[in-house]
């Protein structure tokens, strides 16, 4: 099996915030959830680059490793994945997570968050595929579909690559050999314990 | 990629239209100055053919921004239609020399720095691109919290149960002497027993939260385990509340009778009467149970302190401050627990007639006598001045 990752060029991210919107729209996500953002380092100075930015589907992912419930699995793909029906919206898992991926329906007074709520990888949930149940939990199911998700797939750049590890980082390697310069793969060395070497 | 800037500098200051020129595969002459970037590149990587169509999409290195839509004209026309004598201004600077993501990343992890940018969308915390903290906070709550919770919790239990088995319980030694006398009146016991039993309930749902998926959700699976912890943790918010109002009414009900003085050294070096036989002099509390009255005050205040840090998440803190919230609130918690195991043991199992001081308020008159000697005297000669006639005085008299 594949071993999905996401891998954000940042010397092609032009911070237009389509992943952001296709990603929302996509998954019907609610008010106040934001499953991609795009965050722009060094804005406005030398060196800016912008970074879209979601749950990065850890190996070894720390939001596993802390939830209580132990509502977490990960996919034959290695996608991170979780039940919401097993989730009690600890908030473990957000002071756990490096990439801030886990999100809360409500604002969270009397640990009333909600079921924690973050990219699925458009893989959906441990509900039967494609079904309105599943949808209604976690958005919609491309991976079932045989489609690799929707905010890698519209970027009109290329910036956000989204596939198997070795593929997508054979694409950026070759990139950065044509065109001379790369600011190298973010969130890689904490998610994957790897870089992108070229 | 970090030799380039030496490169991107030396091919601006020789950006002349002679170089331009003779570069293989450029557009037409007649536009050499928005050719500038593409010499640059073309020896970086490695002399590839096609050093001419991508690279020279790279004017987001020339922050001047003029000479942009120039070089963009340029590409798609070779033509350029205003042609400049002037060449353009050379780039100040080059960002493409900056060390690579993951180098700045791995140098913010070993700093336990954050990686912080500018975000369009409301929360503000999202601007947090990466937070290496997460990883110590992982390390603290699966190691170092469950390592000291299990530690504390079944060191305590195991304490107890030895010295049970070698000292036994503590009995009256003087036997029962079907008289009582009143240690603590309704109103103490009812906000002793208000503070207990919701701390027994959150003691209970938080070490769950720690230690549940090891111990009980084997045992349950993960739909049952989901449903305790879910009530588990409405308790545990709830009851943080009547818990927090107990440590208050405790504190201001028994904090006259809590300050450390000359009895409780003598008593701390008789070792409380557990290392020679006999019962060393005490108050109306003797050092022990000083002692537990200020984990309970001091503890139970930080941790509710911190609680209430967690319960409004955010709303004080940012992330390192709820990460720290946590930590004092567990690492306290469990301590609490472990001395509360020992306060719950001496006060039921293992001694006789204790538990009468928190059940029914009346201890026996015996007991209060061995164990807190000066101040059955101070009731006894409290009771003398209002009672009056030879029955009441005659007790005192007769030991």
């Amino acid at each position: 099996m594949a071993r999905m990752k996401f891998l954000c060029d940042s010397d092609r991210c032009i911070e237009c915030n389509a992943c952001v919107t296709a990603c929302k729209n996509e998954h019907e996500v609610p008010w106040g959830i934001n499953r991609r953002r795009v965050v722009t380092i060094n804005d406005g100075k030398p060196g800016e680059r912008s970074i879209s930015m979601a749950c990065m589907h850890c190996t070894d992912a720390p939001c596993a490793a802390v939830c209580p419930v132990s509502c977490f699995y990960t996919t034959a793909d290695a996608i991170v994945l979780h039940d919401k029906d097993l989730c009690i919206g600890c908030g473990y898992c957000f002071y756990a997570c490096p990439f801030g991926a886990p999100q809360y329906p409500r604002v969270g007074n009397f640990g009333g968050r909600g079921k924690m709520d973050k990219c699925t990888y458009c893989a959906g949930g441990p509900q039967q595929d494609n079904t309105i149940v599943e949808y209604t939990q976690y958005g919609a199911n491309r991976i079932a579909e045989g489609k690799l998700p929707l905010c890698a797939e519209m970027c009109s750049t290329k910036a956000l690559l989204a596939g198997d590890g070795e593929m997508i980082a054979t694409i950026y390697r070759e990139r950065v050999q044509q065109r001379g310069y790369g600011a190298g793969a973010w969130g890689w060395h904490t998610a994957y314990r790897e870089t992108v070497t070229v | 990629m970090m030799r380039l800037a030496p490169t991107l500098a030396l091919a601006l200051l020789l950006a002349t239209p002679a170089l331009a020129q003779t570069q293989p595969g450029a557009p037409a002459a007649g536009t050499p100055e928005i050719q500038a970037p593409v010499p640059e590149v073309g020896p970086a990587s490695g002399g590839q053919g096609s050093g001419q169509v991508p690279e020279s999409t790279i004017q987001g290195d020339t922050p001047t921004g003029t000479p942009a839509p120039a070089a963009a004209a340029a590409v798609t026309a070779p033509q350029a239609r205003q042609p400049s004598a002037q060449a353009p201004t050379p780039a100040p600077f080059s960002d493409r020399g900056q060390p690579s993501a993951e180098e700045l990343e791995l140098q913010a992890a070993l700093r336990g720095e954050r990686i912080t940018g500018r975000i369009t969308i409301p929360d503000a915390r999202a601007a947090t691109l990466i937070q290496p903290e997460g990883q110590d906070w992982r390390t603290f709550h699966n190691r170092t919290l469950t390592l000291v919770g299990g530690i504390a919790v079944l060191g305590m239990l195991a304490i107890l149960a030895l010295f049970y088995l070698v000292k036994g319980r503590i009995r009256i030694d003087a036997g029962a002497s079907g008289r009582t006398i009143q240690r603590f009146n309704l109103f103490e016991r009812a906000a002793h027993w208000m503070t207990a039993s919701s701390f027994i309930v959150l003691g209970l749902s938080g070490l769950n939260l720690t230690f549940g998926r090891y111990l009980l959700l084997p045992l349950l699976g993960p739909e049952a385990f989901t449903a305790v912890s879910m009530w588990g943790k409405i308790a545990h918010n709830y009851l943080a509340f009547p818990f927090t109002l107990g440590i208050v009414l405790l504190f201001l009900i028994w904090v006259k009778d809590n300050i450390p003085d000359k009895v409780d050294l003598a008593w701390i070096k008789a070792g409380g009467g557990m290392l020679r036989h006999g019962h060393p002099d005490a108050k109306r509390f003797n050092a022990g149970q000083k002692v537990v009255f200020w984990i309970t005050v001091l503890g139970g205040t930080l941790v509710a302190l911190s609680g209430y840090v967690l319960i409004f998440p955010f709303a004080v803190t940012d992330m390192a401050g709820q990460q720290l919230a946590h930590i004092v609130h567990g690492i306290l918690s469990v301590l609490m627990v472990a001395a509360m195991l020992a306060h719950i043991y001496i006060g039921t199992l293992g001694m006789e007639g204790a538990f009468h001081a928190m059940g029914s308020g009346e201890v026996d008159l015996n007991w209060a006598k061995e164990h807190h000697s000066l101040w059955v005297e101070e009731e006894l000669s409290k009771a003398r001045g209002t009672v009056t006639g030879p029955t009441a005085a005659r007790p005192l008299g007769a030991d």
